[in-house]
């Protein structure tokens, strides 16, 4: 059954609640808005109570807390155990860099099931380069044995590019040795800081091929011992990724100011008019959002994605890389090779990687 | 650190951080993992709550072919099946 002729979407999977666009760290490819909000305009502890509570209803299952750095939030745990009371999966995503082992502890205390916890490089002089601060990766080897010993389970993020792809074999026995589970090796996504920085960050189509040998070589080696999530990241790929699995359809994100998105960084899209938890439910905006509702479905594409048999697998692919690569949002993403711009996104990133890296335009509060 | 597979005498458990629950939502039984859900079906179900890090395959295939009068052979080949794929995508532990 086709989705868009359903009256009503499917319910959502999983909420992104960004607490906080507030952080320790200035990594150039930060996932965050240009434009970034200040604590004074976060919503309150009140609200995002009544979110959770909204969430949970709606049949969300997991609540992935994130910001900025959610650490900084001093009710953190509050929004924790409120989560977790109301039946949510529970999972931190942080930079781990203002950690203590009372907060780790307190965290699991909180009902937390799960801390993904970032690291941007093995070497301490890259980590400290691509985070923009000091000493991250000592207190990040910190942070992840004082969520060990709050006995919570983890996952290391680590975003690649080609400063560090050739660590990724260490990154790799890092998270073992780490204690991690799961290891997230998350190619750069390119728009909003990461975008700006993309001559800094695009690897070379053999470390790509480098990385992907090493990822399936790990998995065989570390079966049942460490998971490895992996994808070829888009400038190289022939295939769009089903971005969000699909937009409006298992996804949303709640901003520090309470607009809620179908992704992290849907307001790239100067077209898309969002709505605010302060003024409607999250049940509300799920299903009459116009922003949800623009390229919800397959009934918005344009060809060639209209006619294509895979319209419902990927879902056109990504919206703002659309937008970002062919100033149209509604156009296939460059990254399909049925798109009439694939060959020059492939070209830009050839180009780009050949090129010396320039410095980095990092991560900052006024967007400068 | 080696690769870990699984035998008829190891003792499954969910893997730390995987939490099975019954959606109301839904009507649908599932796991809940870090950043993945897995919907199971009655028989995956049936199995997974089982799990509990103590009983052995061996053992949870015995009394499975006692219950539902089938060949424990058959239904062990298939359970050693989805514990050998469960174990490598973190869902359990032995």
């Amino acid at each position: 059954m086709s989705q868009v002729s359903s009256p009503l979407p499917p319910a959502p999977m999983a909420l992104l609640a960004e607490l906080t666009h507030r952080c320790p760290l200035a990594c150039p490819y930060c996932s965050n808005p240009l434009t970034l909000e200040h604590a004074a305009n976060e919503l309150d502890t009140a609200a995002w109570r009544r979110v959770l509570d909204e969430a949970a209803k709606l049949g969300v299952l997991q609540v992935h807390f994130s910001g900025g750095e959610p650490l900084i939030r001093k009710d953190l745990e509050t929004l924790i155990a409120h989560g977790a009371s109301c039946g949510l999966y529970t999972n931190l995503i942080t930079s781990g860099m203002a950690l203590t082992q009372r907060r780790a502890d307190a965290l699991a205390k909180a009902g937390l099931d799960h801390a993904q916890l970032s690291l941007q490089d093995t070497d301490a002089r890259g980590a400290d380069l691509f985070a923009g601060s000091k000493d991250t990766l000592a207190k990040k080897t910190a942070s992840a044995a004082m969520l060990r010993a709050a006995d919570l389970p983890l996952t290391l993020n680590a975003v690649m590019h080609r400063g560090n792809l050739n660590h990724l074999e260490a990154m790799i026995e890092t998270a073992v040795r780490f204690g991690a589970g799961r290891l997230e090796v998350a190619h750069v996504q390119y728009y909003g800081w990461a975008l700006r920085n993309r001559a800094a960050l695009m690897p070379t189509r053999a470390q790509i091929d480098r990385a992907t040998q090493s990822v399936t070589a790990a998995r065989a080696r570390l079966s049942g011992v460490l998971v490895i999530d992996y994808v070829v990241p888009d400038y190289y790929a022939s295939r769009p990724k089903a971005c969000m699995g699909g937009w409006g359809q298992r996804f949303l994100n709640v901003d520090p100011v309470g607009r809620v998105l179908p992704c992290h960084a849907a307001t790239t899209i100067p077209e898309l008019r969002f709505d605010n938890v302060h003024e409607k439910s999250l049940g509300e905006i799920w299903e009459n959002s116009s922003a949800f509702n623009r390229f919800r479905g397959a009934d918005w594409m344009p060809e060639p994605c209209r006619s294509c048999e895979r319209k419902e697998i990927d879902w056109g692919g990504c919206r703002c890389q659309a937008l970002a690569l062919t100033g149209n949002a509604a156009a296939a993403d460059p990254a399909c090779a049925l798109s009439p711009h694939h060959e020059e996104m492939f070209a830009i990133a050839q180009n780009e990687a050949a090129t010396e890296a320039p410095e980095f335009i990092y991560r900052r509060m006024d967007g400068e | 650190m080696n690769a870990v597979s699984i035998a008829a005498t190891s003792c499954p458990a969910l893997a730390r951080g995987v939490k099975m629950r019954f959606d109301e939502a839904r009507q649908q039984w599932m796991l809940n993992a870090p950043e993945r859900v897995l919907m199971l079906d009655e028989i995956a179900q049936v199995i997974l709550s089982r799990c509990d890090g103590a009983i052995s395959i061996n053992a949870l295939c015995r009394e499975l072919a006692l219950e539902f009068a089938a060949p424990q052979e058959i239904i062990q080949a298939d359970v050693m099946e989805m514990m050998a794929d469960m174990l490598h995508r973190g869902f359990i532990r032995i």
